[in-house]
């Protein structure tokens, strides 16, 4: 599922709220305890700690050979583990947060705004590596974006929120004109492609 | 003083610069990494009063020191939910006030130990306790450590990862207080932050990795410590400063040696 809405509309507290970080009213129920959750790259602090990604694992109590095996399904080699947590480029260091949110095989894993600060290229890595932890893993991704070309292309369901829930369900049934324009308070047109393929 | 007295306050005087040494820099590898590496600066001020009242009513530095820090932290706490200041100015606030108390009635003999430090006058009684106290800090720190390290990544992190960040940062605030507490005795009030700060910035320098930055700064502050005692004993210099100054010369060789 993604969740969508302009700046503002309450996605990210609402991930927080499903999560019991922030004080919410109303009841969250969940039926797993196995729930993994990554903030927006740019609130992950003292990436110049001398944490190195082997450490950073085993902070989750995770073994060598399965953050290896992990890594070498986001793309990343063993030999990464060695490598100091700040020395990652952001499309490097996105990839291996995924694998560490990862690591100990969550039901569910809460995702906000995974490819802030990444390049074109580097989005649709992460975006794939997702839809294929998802499609191969019995994953549920609850994914907070503002872009809404990826919706299309990677969801089930979308979720759109501006203060209040919008709309509910598969894109195709929910994201019409005239929802969108309720969730973003403008006119906003899109044309689906049908020629991606994962 | 016999030769016998002697070597007991010298192998006293080691145990407990060993022990306060190593647990300062340990901690001081996580208060680097936290930004945090000053805080023992202001805090070792704060212990002035306390070390006032101990020197002037002949009572244990580290047993005036310590309420001293939890009365100033609580002061800057309650400062800060009252005037909505930063913390770091409210306790500029609080630690000058505390200079300025202590000196209103600190003997002018007793001046120079409550700022660097007197090792030379040490009971078999306080240095058991405070082995047993820097047993314990290591003991706590290590085991916050993974959890503090996470919380200064991603505070969100952490918490969704079932860290109680606030218990652990209770922990880890109340493992500063008591190793500050500890420090003032043998570096006195004006040089606490040295005790931590500088092992772990030379431990940065050093190190390829968190666990050599953490185990390193906990060798180099032992280290520097045994090093300034011995260097008192033979010279009579007050230990607090030359353990710093060696401190700070490996401070200094690691410059050339950075990883």
């Amino acid at each position: 599922m993604i969740i969508l809405g302009p700046n503002g509309a309450g996605k990210s507290p609402l991930l927080k709220a499903l999560l019991g970080l922030v004080p919410y009213s109303g009841e969250v129920s969940w039926v797993t305890k196995d729930i993994s959750y990554l903030p927006p790259q740019e609130l992950f602090q003292r990436r110049d700690v001398l944490l190195n990604v082997g450490e950073f694992f085993k902070l989750k109590n995770a073994s060598q050979e399965k953050a290896s095996g992990i890594l070498k399904r986001v793309g990343l080699s063993s030999s990464m583990l060695q490598k100091s947590f700040g020395s990652l480029s952001t499309g490097q260091f996105q990839r291996m947060i995924i694998a560490w949110a990862l690591v100990d095989e969550p039901s569910v894993l809460l995702f906000d705004e995974p490819t802030s600060g990444i390049d074109v290229g580097g989005q649709d890595t992460v975006y794939s590596l997702l839809h294929d932890f998802w499609e191969h893993s019995n994953l549920t991704i609850l994914l907070v974006t503002h872009d809404l070309n990826i919706v299309w292309e990677h969801a089930d369901n979308v979720l759109c929120v501006n203060k209040k829930q919008v709309c509910c369900g598969p894109p195709k049934k929910v994201l019409a004109p005239e929802s969108l324009e309720e969730l973003y308070g403008t006119g906003v047109k899109y044309y689906v492609h049908g020629h991606r393929k994962y | 003083m016999g030769t016998g007295s002697i070597d007991m306050q010298f192998i006293l005087a080691l145990a407990m610069g060993t022990l306060v040494g190593g647990a300062a820099g340990y901690l001081g590898t996580l208060m680097l990494s936290k930004r945090m590496a000053l805080v023992a600066g202001p805090l070792g001020h704060l212990t002035l009063p306390g070390i006032a009242l101990a020197l002037t009513f002949g009572f244990d530095v580290s047993l005036g020191a310590f309420p001293m820090v939890v009365l100033g932290i609580l002061f800057i706490w309650l400062f800060e939910i009252k005037s909505k200041l930063p913390m770091e100015a409210l306790t500029a606030v609080v630690f000058a006030s505390g200079v300025a108390i202590t000196f209103l009635f600190l003997p002018e003999e007793q001046t120079v130990p409550a700022l660097i430090g007197d090792i030379s006058q040490i009971s078999f009684l306080s240095t058991a306790i405070t082995v047993i106290l820097c047993a314990m800090i290591l003991v706590a720190t290590s085991r916050i450590y993974p959890s503090i390290v996470l919380i200064g990544i991603s505070e969100d992190l952490a918490q969704s990862s079932g860290v109680h960040t606030r218990k652990y940062n209770f922990v880890y605030l109340a493992c500063i207080a008591l190793m500050v507490s500890l420090g003032v005795r043998i570096v006195g009030g004006l040089m606490t932050a040295a005790l931590s700060a500088i092992p772990a910035c030379t431990s940065y320098n050093l190190s390829k990795n968190q666990s050599e930055y953490s185990y390193r700064g906990m060798i180099l502050g032992s280290s520097s410590c045994i090093l300034g005692i011995i260097g008192f004993m033979f010279t009579g210099i007050p230990a607090g400063l030359l353990i710093i100054l060696v401190s700070t010369s490996f401070f200094v060789v690691s410059l050339f040696l950075k990883r």
